[in-house]
């Protein structure tokens, strides 16, 4: 297999389809509407109104991400806990939701919110308060937990199948409480899966414009609405560009940092 | 201990499947708003049938999903065996990772950037921007998949086929091929999942008139989604289900042969 000219259609497919259109970013990121070298772009982004934007962005994706993690971690055990019979199954069915349209799956959030949705529906029949929460920042975490929540489970689910259960009788027999295995031996051994699961939940729910956009009404915007309306709506590339190249760089610190963490502390995260 | 495994698995399906429910029970509804219940109706679907807004939009998603999961298939196997065969390690290091950044990148970086470069270049936003950009984020996950099978595959059998006469095209057609065929499918298969539920990267290198279902459904949104929409995902959802139905129940058939 001496085809060495092989290499050479994927090296150009790449410079064409990866590298020349992330660096026409970089490029409008940092030039004037005109072409000319400018930092303007770049000050605008660092203006505290847009800076709030960032904030509310990671405090949005951050929580979505937490809850995720609380609400996924135990499902997870119990995945690994069931019975091999019904197993793939439980399984299969926390992926199936994810064949039907992303944006549909949204949308029926709206529907079942509303002032007069179907829980306020059973809420009143119920006799309890009703809730109010479309349109606003509850809703959009709702949005992300609830679209997100799979590729929390999934991960830590696989890591925790993995494992070796002879290290938690080991740990039991020396005398360790069912608690103190946990913290000790599975949780840690499972920080992989969660790690996976913290990267593939946090990084669509930071970067979203479609649930703000549907769940969270026009008030709410997080970067991505912000980027999404600078290139659709004002035609500001120049600044969309900078925002974008922020975004970014903003994301490869904290992977840089969580990558870092992860070999210097071999241990976990929270212990 | 076990009840309360159970109540609280049950209520994570409740939560995952309450939307799903809500959209299929709504394609049955005798009436346009989300809001009211009016009574079962199947004219949704027959009216699914003659509305052309729908029908390209399905048309436009599922045959862009199936070129572009074909072209980036051969493009993604083309490049894993490049990689795996032809390149210095140093020079394998930079293409890996290069390989990787459009997967780490957040989708609406990697459409803004490709819309930004088929404008630099003029060329026009459509159809053929549309599969071009499909193509682009489909073919780092075939690669993934195919490389690992070419870790795996023991080289001795290919050199034990040139030395026994076979010429390497055969060797490789009779040999490699076959052994990496599970990584390609694999890769095949997930690149047409992406393709066909992708809409952040097709919103931004689109062009107007050429629409598949999640554009169509994100400009819906705001002014209400057309009970049709609903039945036609009801369809599609059932297909999908009844095909996991009888690829399972193939299976475990011949599991028991």
């Amino acid at each position: 297999m001496g085809k060495k000219w092989l290499t050479y259609p994927y090296h150009i497919w790449m410079a064409l389809f990866t590298v020349i259109p992330l660096a026409l970013i970089v490029f409008f990121a940092f030039t004037s509407p005109t072409g000319e070298f400018t930092l303007t772009a770049m000050q605008r982004v660092v203006d505290p109104i847009y800076l709030g934007v960032f904030w509310h962005s990671i405090y949005l994706a951050g929580l979505s991400t937490i809850l995720c993690f609380l609400i996924g971690y135990p499902m997870a055990m119990i995945l690994v806990g069931t019975k091999l019979k019904y197993r793939s199954m439980l399984v299969l069915m926390i992926v199936i939701p994810m064949w039907m349209n992303f944006l549909l799956r949204t949308y029926a959030w709206m529907t079942l919110l509303e002032r007069k949705g179907l829980i306020n529906i059973i809420l009143t029949s119920l006799h309890l308060p009703v809730v109010n929460i479309l349109y606003t920042d509850y809703a959009v975490v709702l949005g992300m937990v609830y679209n997100f929540l799979p590729f929390m489970i999934l991960p830590i689910y696989s890591v925790l199948m993995k494992m070796d259960k002879n290290l938690i009788e080991a740990a039991e027999d020396l005398g360790a409480s069912r608690w103190q295995a946990f913290i000790k031996i599975t949780f840690p051994l499972s920080l992989p899966g969660v790690y996976a699961g913290i990267l593939m939940v946090f990084m669509p729910a930071v970067t979203t414009f479609v649930i703000s956009r549907l769940l969270g009404g026009g008030q709410y915007t997080l970067i991505g609405n912000l980027i999404e309306e600078q290139f659709l709506a004002v035609g500001d590339w120049n600044f969309g560009s900078a925002l974008s190249v922020f975004m970014l760089v903003l994301i490869l610190l904290s992977l840089g940092f969580m990558s870092r963490y992860e070999k210097e502390n071999e241990g976990g995260m929270f212990f | 201990m076990n009840l309360i495994k159970k109540l609280y698995a049950g209520s994570i399906y409740l939560f995952l499947y309450a939307p799903i429910v809500v959209l299929i029970v709504f394609s049955f509804n005798d009436s346009k708003s989300r809001g009211s219940w009016d009574g079962f109706t199947l004219r949704w679907y027959a009216e699914l049938f003659h509305n052309s807004e729908i029908l390209n939009a399905l048309y436009y998603t599922i045959s862009i999903a199936v070129l572009a999961s074909l072209l980036a298939t051969i493009i993604g196997t083309v490049a894993a065996l490049a990689i795996y065969y032809h390149m210095k390690p140093f020079q394998k290091n930079i293409v890996m990772n290069l390989t990787y950044l459009p997967v780490l990148n957040p989708d609406i970086v990697t459409g803004i950037s490709l819309m930004l470069l088929f404008i630099f270049v003029k060329f026009e936003l459509g159809f053929f921007s549309l599969l071009l950009a499909h193509i682009v984020f489909n073919v780092p996950y075939v690669v993934l998949a195919v490389l690992p099978k070419l870790k795996q595959f023991n080289h001795s059998l290919y050199e034990a086929a040139l030395d026994l006469g076979a010429t390497p095209r055969v060797a490789f057609r009779k040999i490699v091929f076959p052994e990496i065929m599970p990584g390609i499918i694999t890769g095949l298969l997930f690149a047409f999942t992406l393709s066909i539920d992708d809409f952040v990267i097709s919103f931004f290198t689109t062009g107007s008139g050429v629409n598949n279902l999640s554009i169509l459904i994100y400009s819906m949104a705001r002014r209400g989604i057309h009970p049709t929409i609903n039945a036609l995902s009801t369809l599609l959802f059932g297909a999908v289900l009844l095909l996991l139905l009888i690829v399972n129940k193939r299976i475990t058939k011949t599991e028991m042969n």
